[in-house]
């Protein structure tokens, strides 16, 4: 008898709920998916901008130009690292 | 340590209602529809021989903005039809951002997906229209679906990507585009505001004093999130630019 309680007891204690687990899961994987998601548009908008202000620099008479296609650039690139973000709260809070 | 507690989501997104169903965001885009309204019936009351004052002024530079800004970079001069439009599209769209650092709103309407998403449904409503009736029903989904100067193998590849990204895609990025960029402004205000008042309050005095730094970083962000409420608004107006001049001028 003793030796049966000590396995139950041994059972509910490594038993974990299986909600906490997915939560826990999803917490820990919310930070990866923010994170991972920023690394390529990063890259991207900074390399896109840098090309901006290097033709705006050699032609300033067509700054407002590429300034206009510059940020319909940004806001292509941009997306998918807001689509991470957006996927992190939904993994966080959701 | 500090006893940081960040409330849950549902604490800074929903607000009390203030009559049924009528909460914080329902008076801020209210409030941004009258407020919009009444500065354009002011100008259009106010003398126009004189030099613009006031109302006037900024009703002026707004649609000039719109013209040249937006329309002309985009669509050219056929495109300065839509004006009115885009200047409604853009006003509303500022006028709900900006409300995210006026204290006692601090909450921008466009941080809930409901505004936004609605915004994007009618412009793709708008854009599509505007192209099926340039083009005639045919026309506009031969000239999605089947761009030009492509070879016909490829077509198989070439039309579900097109199908995708002109029909489904540029809507949902739309709409997410300007409800995660005021989302996330929101959020990391909430952040900042709440980590220098657990440090104000800390219980180890050696604490407090490090509460200025996240405060800091609070009047820092507010002035960036006066940039973004301007730069969402503005490029959502010219991707509505962009995608209506896309489809009423197809690229032969």
């Amino acid at each position: 008898m003793e030796a049966l309680a000590k396995i139950v007891a041994k059972a509910t204690e490594v038993a974990v709920d299986p909600a906490a687990a997915k939560n826990e899961a999803a917490a820990a994987s919310a930070g990866y998916a923010y994170g991972l998601a920023a690394i390529g548009p990063g890259i991207g908008i900074g390399y896109l901008v840098g090309k901006a202000v290097e033709a705006m620099a050699r032609q300033p008479e067509a700054a407002g130009m590429v300034r206009t296609t510059m940020f319909l650039g940004i806001a292509f690139t941009e997306a998918l690292a807001l689509i991470g973000f957006v996927v992190f709260i939904l993994l966080k809070f959701a | 340590m500090i006893a940081l507690e960040f409330p849950p989501i549902n604490a800074i997104l929903r607000w009390q209602d203030v009559a049924p169903s009528f909460n914080k965001i329902a008076i801020v885009a209210v409030l941004a529809t009258i407020i919009g309204c009444t500065i354009f019936t002011l100008a259009a009351r106010a003398d126009a021989r004189r030099a613009p004052r006031g109302a006037r002024n900024l009703a002026e530079t707004s649609v000039e903005f719109i013209e040249n800004g937006v329309i002309m970079q985009t669509m050219g001069r056929d495109g300065l039809g839509w004006t009115p439009f885009l200047l409604t599209l853009f006003l509303f769209i500022y006028l709900c951002n900006v409300p995210g650092i006026i204290p006692f709103f601090q909450m921008p309407a466009t941080a809930r997906m409901a505004i936004p998403a609605a915004l994007a449904l009618m412009v793709w409503v708008v854009y599509n229209g505007a192209g099926i009736k340039h083009q005639g029903f045919g026309g506009y989904f031969k000239s999605v679906l089947f761009p030009p100067g492509v070879p016909k193998a490829l077509y198989v590849l070439v039309t579900p990507i097109e199908f995708i990204s002109a029909i489904i895609v540029r809507p949902f990025s739309l709409a997410v585009r300007l409800f995660a960029n005021m989302l996330a402004g929101h959020i990391l205000l909430v952040t900042f505001a709440l980590l220098s008042e657990s440090l104000f309050q800390a219980k180890d005095k050696i604490l407090i004093p490090f509460g200025v730094l996240p405060m800091f970083m609070l009047i820092f962000l507010t002035g960036f999130e006066v940039l973004v409420a301007f730069l969402q608004a503005y490029i959502f107006t010219i991707l509505t630019a962009v995608y209506i001049g896309g489809a009423v001028h197809p690229e032969h």
